[in-house]
């Protein structure tokens, strides 16, 4: 079998922030993501649901890019918000900015009042965070995005959430936000960011140079562990035939060694 | 002599007549899906000024703030999906351009439509606690609940209701009376936003007659009733460029020029209003048909 690719080692790690999910929606929002959830389906969760981020809910587990073939149920927008107040969904959304506290920013860059780079804004960033399970897809970790403070506060952390009362902290789940370099949590001190695991191949201190805020570094970091050849199977010859993932993650260059 | 419902057909230069500047108008759809695209072309022509949009953000925001017409913007998100960020509403809201603009969460935003259509001043809900959309739009407030809870009473976001003068929106088929069908993946809120809404006005791809709105689709196609509906205009292709499924997909290919002549220079967007919004509906979509020819070759 050919290297494991860093794209590979998210995959991996993106189903195991929804492995213990139960039978729930699981709610990718982009590539990594939907081929990390429909591993997750394929292996360690099979209960979980999934859509095709259209309208249907899918019986099977189509590869990226394709159409559903069997159909389990009816998604559309309007249920989607249903669920999300239902409280059985784990969302991993994208992220522009990350700070310290877990919070997220989809909405634009500097003031709100007159931003200097507009993004999509809000979305249903804050009342994913404060119903259900949240997690983070990010694929070029930088101190662009791992900031001390985000401009604007669309995905509610754990510390914002404590401090707006309890109907805002009750669900409050950040769970995982997985990079292209490491995996991270909400569990530092006082609900920071803390290092869980670095991908192979990735120092602790890289990682923390990479990144433009504190982040708790807990001991030793362990490794991300690599996909078993199940998944490795799953993910090449079945879920992305067609190595979409590589796109969006690119193997890191390494330097030349004589 | 049998008396029918009344007949509401009407044509896109009447429905925006009945529009007035300073008006709060809901555009119904999603994003790029299924947007009264002929009526926003139609408000563009007109002399219209002042309004205030309440939509999920697509090309309508790109276009009608571009031109000038939007005093203030409420919304959860602007895209167009294959094309993440609208060129045109990053242009406006980078210059500071929209006087006023009210950025909610996507679920507060469907609640405050749902306020409206049920007559509420608000509707509770936790969306918004914790974030800056509390903070940016401080005439939202919270309620704390009259029940006590394990945890004592909680304290939610009001949702203020959405009350909106006319809703816009584009369905798949409709009858002379308004009854409509989507045939699309989903029906988005459109049914909301007719119901939030003093008046609503419906174009679709093709008016049938009553009994044929059911021949080939379930009744729970059938979104919108009559009794939400003032007037119906027949506007085939009337949501391009976004989708109109299944009458026809997302034209991404003009979609693509649209957003390289919003993004370009002032020459580019004027080139692209020339050829494309200089005349009526008939003419835009003369001038789709001969894109579409050139771009085969």
């Amino acid at each position: 079998m050919t290297e494991i690719t860093r794209a590979d080692v998210c995959a991996a790690a993106i189903a195991d922030a929804f492995a213990e999910d139960g039978e729930i929606f699981g709610s990718p929002m982009g590539m990594l993501p939907t081929l990390g959830a429909r591993l997750a389906r394929l292996t360690s969760n099979p209960d979980l649901v999934l859509s095709d981020g259209e309208s249907l809910f899918l019986g099977g587990v189509p590869p990226l890019g394709a159409k559903a073939d069997v159909v389990e149920g009816w998604i559309p927008f309007p249920k989607v918000f249903d669920v999300v107040a239902y409280g059985k969904r784990h969302v991993m959304m994208g992220a522009t900015q990350i700070d310290v506290h877990g919070n997220q920013n989809i909405s634009a860059i500097g003031p709100f009042d007159q931003p200097k780079r507009q993004l999509l804004g809000v979305r249903g960033a804050p009342g994913n965070t404060v119903n259900n399970r949240t997690s983070y897809w990010v694929p070029r970790h930088s101190s662009r995005v791992f900031v001390e403070q985000v401009d604007i506060v669309s995905g509610v952390g754990p510390k914002r959430a404590r401090e707006a009362g309890h109907a805002a902290s009750r669900f409050n789940d950040i769970h995982r936000i997985v990079t292209n370099l490491a995996v991270l949590d909400v569990k530092g001190p006082d609900d920071t960011l803390r290092l869980r695991s670095v991908h192979p191949g990735v120092t602790v201190d890289e990682v923390l140079a990479a990144s433009g805020c504190a982040i708790h570094v807990d001991g030793d970091v362990p490794t991300t562990r690599t996909p078993t050849t199940e998944e490795l199977v799953l993910v090449r010859e079945v879920l992305d035939p067609r190595s979409l993932r590589h796109r969006e993650v690119p193997e890191p260059v390494t330097e030349a060694r004589a | 002599m049998s008396r029918q419902p009344r007949d509401k057909t009407m044509t896109i230069d009447e429905v925006v007549g009945e529009l007035r500047s300073g008006m709060t108008i809901g555009i119904g759809g999603w994003g790029p899906r299924r947007k009264p695209m002929a009526l926003v072309r139609a408000i563009l022509r007109s002399d219209l000024t002042d309004l205030t949009l309440v939509t999920w953000g697509g090309a309508d925001v790109g276009l009608l703030t571009r031109a000038g017409k939007v005093r203030k913007l409420v919304y959860a998100f602007v895209s167009l999906d294959s094309v993440p960020l609208e060129p045109n509403f990053q242009r406006a809201r980078q210059t500071g351009t929209i006087p006023e603009v009210v950025e909610l969460d996507e679920g507060m935003f469907q609640t405050g439509l749902r306020a409206a259509a049920q007559r509420l001043p608000f509707l509770p809900m936790r969306a918004g606690l914790g974030s800056d959309v509390l903070v940016n739009n401080p005439h939202i407030k919270t309620v704390t609940s009259p029940y006590a809870g394990p945890d004592g009473p909680e304290e939610l976001v009001a949702v203020p209701a959405m009350e909106l003068d006319v809703a816009l929106v584009h369905m798949n088929r409709a009858d002379k009376h308004g009854n409509a069908t989507y045939l699309g993946p989903d029906p988005y809120f459109d049914d909301l936003f007719c119901m939030a809404a003093e008046r609503a006005y419906v174009t679709c791809e093709q008016i049938v007659d009553t009994a044929g709105l059911t021949v080939d689709a379930p009744v729970q196609r059938l979104l919108l009733s009559r009794m939400m509906v003032s007037g119906v205009v027949e506007t085939p292709h009337g949501a391009h460029f976004t989708t109109c499924t299944p009458d026809y997909e997302r034209d991404e290919r003009f979609q693509k020029a649209y957003a390289a002549a919003a993004g370009g220079s002032d020459e580019d967007w004027a080139a692209f209003e020339q050829k494309f919004l200089s005349g009526d509906e008939a003419a835009y979509q003369a001038a789709v048909r001969a894109f579409a020819e050139e771009e085969k070759r």
